[in-house]
């Protein structure tokens, strides 16, 4: 079950301190960021990539959303 | 599916676009810039204030086109790439006092952090103490980002709220333009719009050259989310290399072009639109880099997130505007012969505010939920 992170209007660069706090929680169970803008996308996608994590991006209305899920 | 990803965080768009903007940067001086001032937000900023008359320093006067160029290509570069969205309502007011007191610190110093990067690419050893400057005042803002600090939720707006600074720009593209006398004194037309007769707002490139080379700047600043401010932070905070290879192709690129060009000259002493008051250097750039950190980013990604739609951006580059207004209007300003009368009161009181707003701001709440 993914825990949802929303950092939807956050400026830089909450979105990825919270994903981060969330990935550090729950390395498990997976989290959900909401994030709305292109570089909150990236830099999340670029974090959890770097830790090893899986992602996927989809998007709904203004937001998009990050799936990131652990590999093992 | 893998090949775009490796593409979008591959860093070689992000080197590439750092040494296009470096030979910018350098070209622009070749064609009239002033020294290591190829591109400056801060100083570009205030010459723009002094054109319009919010300060009356007669030096530093001229509507920089790059700043321009900056917003506009960003604009075009969003709306290209649907990234063009309004939104705004995130801490307006303290956004505006942000941008206000980080240009009081930076023209203590005499530069953004893209100039820092050119004065010490140009040799300019002053520039190591403002950039020791900025990087602890990053620092001690991603203290109080650990902690909570947030400046709330933006949201979207109707799309006319992102045009807003698009369209100021172009008002000041008509004004660079037709240079209207619209002010009097002793009964004779005077500026505003005012320019340089001498000092560095008369050194400049072409209006196109200016214009074009914002543009491109701006353009590639959408696309690789440039910023120097955030290039330091990522380091410090989650030891991402990502945004400072740009900022390595940007300085290298500057430091060989000023190599090749014989321009580069070491030294602490003599060197252009700069002092060697170092305490100063290094208190002007750290209050700049903390009230950079708590807005979310350099002048420059400042002026791109304006034209992306962002008016919490576009606040914070009219309180960049006003700020330089004050500084000379209250001798906060440096100068070549050092620091203004009352810069370390106005660095201070700047340093005061954010650490306050930095110390009070907090949520912990907004976590997982």
């Amino acid at each position: 079950m993914f825990k949802k992170v929303d950092a939807r209007g956050l400026s830089c660069p909450q979105p990825v301190i919270l994903a981060k706090r969330a990935m550090d929680q729950f390395p498990d169970e997976g989290v959900q960021v909401w994030v709305d803008t292109g570089v909150a996308r990236d830099n999340v996608e670029r974090l959890a990539r770097m830790r090893g994590f899986t992602v996927k991006v989809r998007t709904e209305g203004n937001a998009f959303i990050l799936d990131i899920g652990n590999e093992q | 599916m893998q090949g775009g990803a490796a593409l979008k965080y591959s860093r070689n768009p992000l080197v590439l676009s750092g040494m296009v903007i470096g030979a910018i940067a350098i070209a622009l001086q070749r064609l009239g810039n002033p020294p290591n001032m190829g591109i400056c937000v801060a100083c570009m900023i205030r010459d723009i204030s002094g054109a319009l008359g919010l300060h009356r320093a007669s030096t530093v006067q001229y509507i920089r086109p790059e700043i321009i160029g900056l917003v506009l290509g960003s604009t075009i570069s969003a709306a290209a790439n649907g990234e063009f969205h309004a939104r705004g309502g995130s801490a307006p007011l303290i956004r505006f006092f942000l941008g206000f007191f980080a240009m009081v610190g930076a023209l203590v110093f005499l530069g953004c952090p893209w100039r820092a990067i050119l004065r010490l690419a140009g040799g300019d050893a002053n520039a190591v103490l403002g950039l020791a400057g900025l990087i602890s005042g990053i620092w001690v803002g991603v203290g109080f980002l650990k902690a909570g600090y947030t400046l709330g939720r933006s949201h979207r707006n109707e799309p006319g709220s992102g045009l807003v600074m698009p369209a100021l720009m172009v008002v000041l593209l008509l004004l660079a333009v037709f240079a209207p006398q619209m002010g009097t004194a002793d009964g004779a037309r005077t500026g505003p719009v005012f320019a340089s007769l001498k000092g560095p707002g008369s050194q400049h490139a072409p209006l196109l050259a200016s214009l074009v080379g914002g543009l491109i700047v701006g353009v590639l600043a959408q696309r690789t989310r440039f910023c120097t401010v955030g290039a330091l932070r990522d380091l410090i905070l989650i030891r991402d290399f990502h945004l400072f290879s740009g900022i390595i192709a940007f300085f290298s690129t500057a430091l060989f072009l000023n190599l090749v060009l014989g321009q580069f000259r070491w030294g602490f002493v003599g060197q252009p639109i700069a002092h060697s008051s170092q305490l100063w250097n290094f208190a002007g750039m750290a209050l700049a880099g903390l009230a950079f950190t708590l807005a979310g980013g350099c002048p420059g990604r400042q002026l791109i997130m304006s034209g992306e739609g962002d008016a919490d951006a576009g606040i914070f580059v009219l309180g960049m505007l006003a700020g330089a207004g004050f500084s000379h209007n209250m001798s906060m300003a440096g100068s070549p012969a050092g620091p203004g009368a009352f810069s370390q009161i106005g660095v201070l009181v700047g340093l005061a505010f954010c650490l306050v707003l930095g110390y009070y701001m907090r949520r912990t709440d907004l976590g997982v939920n």
